[in-house]
């Protein structure tokens, strides 16, 4: 089957599957959220295209947290894990070459971060950041230590769920995303004021990594999926190309 | 049977929250871990057109500086060129169009340098005026928000410029007009961005 070129705009965002600017919960977002409608714009040329990244921006080895700040001969404590997962659109296209950036606490919850200040202790062969590109197949991987819970200033007993945050590009500048990974199992998820800014249960559980036990390295690390969906794109059938393309 | 659609939904967004630095600009949290940080230098040393800088405060619903926001910029070169394949046209050597700026941890300004694009052909043949797309992410901001930056020494080309023209309120399409003046023979412009309130900037769904 030939597919038709996707030329076209990008799918309007779903905004009831997102969560909403303001979430009276999650204290921050009530000064933060602006209180007038967005305007709705077609896409132009402006958000159609995006940047693009290669294999001399990033390194190789960027994608490893077990060693991009390990000191030689050390290693950070914690579960050893790999992230691996494949970028789709809602299409369900691979996003092949697109940049995937990470960021996450320690095992012991703490980050490295001038502006952390948690009593839990800074591993010194731990540096907390990752990226890579996505293969031909949309395919990406990284291997870092389990982050731990955390508390957060918000009500005065909230803690954080064990998360890794998440930065996706795409190839156009309106598929921008940063989202949360989570982990299966864990009892904090449901407690979570930033989790439950999203209304939808089935949304959150595409924030939710699966334990991937055919993916684990035996007697050495064990792996989780995560899948990130992207906006797809219209095929251009039965009109004439943007202008301006 | 019933006819199927398949269709994947989108990941959902999650705050940024307060330590983006460490994923996206890990010198700011306060350490060295790549031999390069992306989006430090928007326009690459070989770009045409004039040199400009842009600076402002993102400012919450009580007028206090957000000090923990990160932004990043997507522009066309000064010929109104993207440097992206679905865009006709050569950019110079080294000009990618795309930069991070975060602000000082203390005041919350933020300033980036790069050369004032060029005016972009829009949907159906209308030219937008010359403009900066950014997107804005922090703690407390849930879905990354999406607004542009015009110039206000581009008074004609604003006032014909479709996207502009889509904001009803023309006193809101001020919001996204920066102020020229010139520092040192420097172009330096004005933006500031409030995320609540009075004046509230205008966002876009884009
Ligand atoms: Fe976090």
């Amino acid at each position: 089957m030939i597919k038709p070129p996707l030329q076209g705009d990008f799918y309007q965002r779903d905004r009831r599957w997102h969560p909403p600017a303001l979430s009276q919960e999650y204290k921050t977002s009530v000064t933060r959220s602006p209180q007038f409608p967005l305007i709705s714009l077609e896409n132009t040329v402006s958000e159609i295209t995006g940047p693009a990244f290669g294999h001399n921006d990033i390194n190789a080895t960027d994608n490893d947290l077990l060693s991009n700040f390990a000191q030689p001969g050390g290693s950070p404590i914690g579960e050893r894990i790999i992230v691996h997962g494949r970028v789709l659109d809602e299409n369900a296209r691979p996003v092949p070459n697109t940049l995937v950036e990470i960021w996450q606490a320690n095992a012991s919850g703490r980050y490295r971060h001038k502006k952390d200040t948690y009593l839990g202790a800074l591993d010194p062969n731990f540096g907390g950041c990752g990226r890579t590109l996505t293969d031909e197949n949309g395919c990406y991987h990284f291997r870092t230590v389990k982050p731990g819970a955390y508390p957060w200033r918000n009500r005065v007993n909230d803690w954080r769920p064990a998360h890794i945050h998440v930065s996706v590009f795409g190839t156009g500048f309106a598929q921008r995303l940063i989202t949360q990974l989570y982990f299966e199992g864990d009892p904090l998820i449901a407690r979570c004021p930033i989790v439950n800014t999203i209304p939808d249960p089935e949304a959150v559980e595409m924030l939710v990594a699966r334990l991937d036990i055919n993916a684990t390295i035996p007697l050495d690390t064990i792996a989780y999926r995560f899948d990130i969906v992207l906006r797809g794109r219209r095929s251009t059938m039965f009109e004439n190309r943007m202008e301006g393309n | 049977m019933r006819q199927k659609l398949v269709y994947l939904k989108e990941t959902p967004s999650q705050t940024a929250g307060p330590y983006v630095h460490i994923g996206l600009a890990p010198g700011a949290a306060g350490f060295e871990i790549y031999e390069q940080e992306l989006g430090w230098d928007i326009a690459g040393p070989n770009a045409r057109g004039e040199r400009i800088r842009v600076e402002g405060v993102v400012t919450d619903g009580t007028g206090s500086p957000v000090k923990d926001v990160l932004l990043e910029a997507w522009q066309a070169n000064s010929d109104g060129i993207y440097a992206h394949p679905e865009h006709t046209g050569e950019v110079e050597d080294g000009f990618r169009g795309w930069g991070r700026v975060i602000t000082d941890f203390e005041t919350g300004e933020w300033g980036l340098d790069t050369v004032k694009p060029g005016p972009v052909m829009g949907r159906g043949d209308q030219m937008m005026a010359p403009h900066i797309n950014l997107w804005i992410v922090a703690r407390g901001i849930n879905v990354g928000l999406n607004t542009r930056i015009y110039f206000d020494d581009e008074a004609a080309a604003n006032a014909a410029d479709p996207v502009l023209n889509v904001i009803e309120w023309e006193r809101r399409r001020a919001t996204l007009i920066a102020r020229r003046a010139l520092r040192d023979g420097l172009a330096v412009y004005r933006f500031d961005i409030r995320l609540q309130g009075e004046d509230e900037t205008v966002f876009f769904d884009i």
